[in-house]
């Protein structure tokens, strides 16, 4: 792990359940366990890309760091202060200083407020611009994202989808933040103003120096931006590492069958990719599989994967991955290319496979 | 960062000037919607008529009507025989048994039915959009324990609890109002309003507001209530037309201190034994007309605001 002042937030073991009711009395029969033991770290003014399918979780962890909802267990460290217990105006005070962009810009924005009052809320909220200089912060903040200041009296319905995303930028950069949590803020856009907004994103990140973490699904955008990468799958965090690492040099399998799934601007590369094509569905987090999360799906699946936990290993120096058959001694053992290989070698041999 | 102040500053306009605008805009739009619907036009043109016919009558007591004649309450005109008296150019609806002019009756009542009206109907939305609102927003323990006090209030007999109330304190128009206001359907719509906020509740602007650092009360009053607003304001259509409707029933039985209305109008007849006479017509049609035309009146703007408000009845 890198230095401890370099961190800005330390998630450890953050778990999310949310119990399910049934019947007359309402008894508790379970927990749909949406995120399950995420530890993370983001560094200052880093990106972290935090990827996985619908359904793995990676929003709720977002929402789960930034308190919308209260955490079931685990810790989070921001700038080296415990936030998961906060409530009331300590809770507040964070609020100035994480902010999140949301995934709907049509749906974030109240439909009943101009721009100035949807981007002066935190202002007033927290009364750190006086009532009279709001307007000139508000046109400040619409300036930096690049909309015209003179719209700030029209009503969301009245800008398209890239603008509306543009606004709720602004609001969460109203109160000077240093971490954003971006909830797959462009995947509810065209893709020609998917690359406007992620520009957008990253010229602010270096002009006020904000750190992200970025939830997405679509891995090219990730690769794009993202600083270091988290794998998520079921709840769980699966592999985290440098982008360029976990991009190059996937260690688990899911990992590698997600990759796999991207295609190459590159025809003579594209025809000669092999894709892994995973069997079956996500499981339902209400009811995860014995052992580790992915033992449903995984093509190198063994006995002990339907046995006990992967634990989570730092394998390689800011590496980590959550695997039976990854060690650090031999990192790249789950690789399902080679154990395919292997395999058929095997068979040709005549030698049986356990 | 001057650069960008500076050329923001060319942009400003007033805020006042701006929410004025604002508003204008939205009522233009709305107003279109609205006007496509006949129903509405009718009901807002009666609401019109009724407006300008109470207006009416103190302008023409100071001009052209004699006080000790027209006077609704007081006025009697000695110079016809017997009364009640049929339509005639000096009474143009006629005279009650007392000897008072009607038509000077009808108009002088209806600013009166119109407070009654609007007060009622503002203190009962007021209390269902608080109720609707708070225990949406809560859930829980809040929310059961105010959604029993609803079912208590809708469960509550009304007028007979008027009529005790009126047998225990002299009831006048604003002390009717606001009881009708209190007591009167406000669990209806307190349920229809707390369905809506529901919806509203898990709105992703909600949660961007408690990011933002809203509280509790700055995301009830500030995002949910304004977004509740057109469905009360729809509401409280339709409760004026209740409120009106009770106040003609408690005054029929005589239990108002009120000293001049529609429903009393109506008891005066009944008191005197014309009620159900056919040569009569005169002393009992207008201010039942009266009644159901205003009544229903509210009622038409409230359905043709509903189309306005609920965007799955638009046509379009």
């Amino acid at each position: 792990m890198p230095m401890q002042q370099d961190i800005i937030l330390n998630v450890e073991n953050l778990k999310m359940y949310f119990p399910i009711y049934r019947g007359v009395f309402k008894r508790q029969v379970g927990d749909v366990k949406a995120v399950d033991d995420v530890s993370l770290y983001v560094r200052h003014g880093e990106t972290l890309g935090l990827v996985g399918e619908s359904g793995c979780g990676k929003t709720t962890s977002g929402r789960a760091i930034i308190r919308l909802y209260k955490p079931t267990a685990g810790k989070v460290v921001f700038k080296g202060k415990p936030v998961n217990t906060l409530h009331g105006d300590e809770l507040r005070h964070l609020h100035q200083k994480m902010q999140m962009i949301f995934q709907d810009p049509y749906a974030s924005l109240n439909p009943r407020q101009s721009v100035f009052r949807i981007i002066s809320e935190p202002l007033a909220v927290h009364q750190l611009v006086p009532r009279n200089k709001r307007k000139e912060r508000v046109a400040e903040l619409m300036q930096l994202v690049g909309l015209n200041p003179s719209l700030m009296t029209r009503y969301p319905h009245e800008f398209s989808g890239g603008q509306r995303q543009r606004i709720g930028i602004a609001r969460a950069l109203a109160l000077n933040p240093e971490l954003i949590i971006c909830d797959e803020p462009i995947s509810a856009l065209d893709v020609s103003i998917q690359a406007q907004v992620v520009n957008l994103l990253e010229e602010l990140q270096k002009k006020l120096k904000l750190t992200y973490i970025f939830i997405a699904h679509d891995l090219s955008m990730v690769r794009h931006i993202s600083d270091r990468v988290a794998i998520m799958y079921l709840g769980k965090i699966v592999e985290m590492g440098e982008r360029e690492e976990v991009f190059n040099n996937p260690y688990h399998p899911y990992t590698q069958a997600l990759l796999s799934a991207v295609p190459i601007p590159d025809p003579e590369i594209e025809e000669n990719r092999k894709r892994i094509l995973l069997k079956g569905d996500l499981p339902s987090p209400a009811n995860p599989p014995k052992g580790c999360n992915f033992n449903t799906r995984c093509p190198i699946a063994e006995d002990i994967c339907f046995q006990e936990d992967p634990p989570y290993l730092e394998i390689t120096p800011g590496h980590f991955c959550a695997c039976h058959f990854v060690k650090p001694e031999n990192p790249h053992s789950a690789n399902i290319m080679n154990r395919q290989k292997e395999k058929e070698n095997s068979v040709q041999a005549g030698k049986p496979v356990n | 960062m001057t650069s960008i102040s500076q050329s923001a500053d060319t942009a400003y306009v007033p805020i006042w000037r701006v929410r004025l605008n604002l508003l204008l805009r939205g009522m233009k739009t709305n107003w279109a919607m609205f006007a496509e619907n006949p129903i509405g036009l009718i009901g807002l043109g009666l609401i019109i008529f009724f407006g300008l016919f109470a207006l009416a009558q103190p302008i023409l007591i100071d001009t052209v009507w004699k006080p000790s004649v027209y006077d609704p309450v007081s006025g009697y005109d000695i110079e016809i025989a017997y009364h009640p008296s049929p339509p005639s150019a000096r009474h143009l609806l006629g005279t009650d048994p007392l000897g008072r002019d009607i038509l000077s009756q009808l108009m002088y009542s209806t600013r009166f039915e119109f407070a009654l009206g609007l007060i009622s109907a503002i203190v009962t939305v007021l209390i269902a959009t608080t109720i609707g609102a708070v225990s949406a927003y809560y859930g829980g323990i809040i929310d059961t324990l105010l959604m029993r006090f609803v079912d208590l209030i809708i469960m509550v007999p009304f007028l007979p609890i008027l009529i005790v109330l009126s047998a225990l304190m002299a009831i006048g128009m604003i002390q009717l109002a606001l009881v009708i206001g209190i007591l009167s359907g406000f669990g209806g719509t307190a349920i229809v309003i707390k369905s809506q906020a529901l919806t509203i509740k898990v709105k992703p602007y909600i949660e961007a507001a408690r990011i933002a650092g809203g509280g509790d009360r700055h995301i009830i009053f500030k995002h949910m209530v304004p977004n509740l607003m057109p469905i009360s304001l729809l509401y409280m259509m339709f409760v004026v037309t209740g409120a009106i409707f009770s106040e003609a029933v408690l005054s029929f039985f005589g239990l108002t201190e009120i000293d001049m209305s529609w429903g009393l109008m109506i008891n005066t007849t009944q008191v005197f034994g014309y009620l159900l006479r056919f040569d009569t017509w005169y002393l009992l049609i207008p201010a039942s007309l009266a009644i159901t035309l205003l009544c229903a009146a509210f009622y038409l703007v409230g359905r043709a605001l509903d189309e306005v408000v609920n965007p799955r009845l638009r046509q379009r």
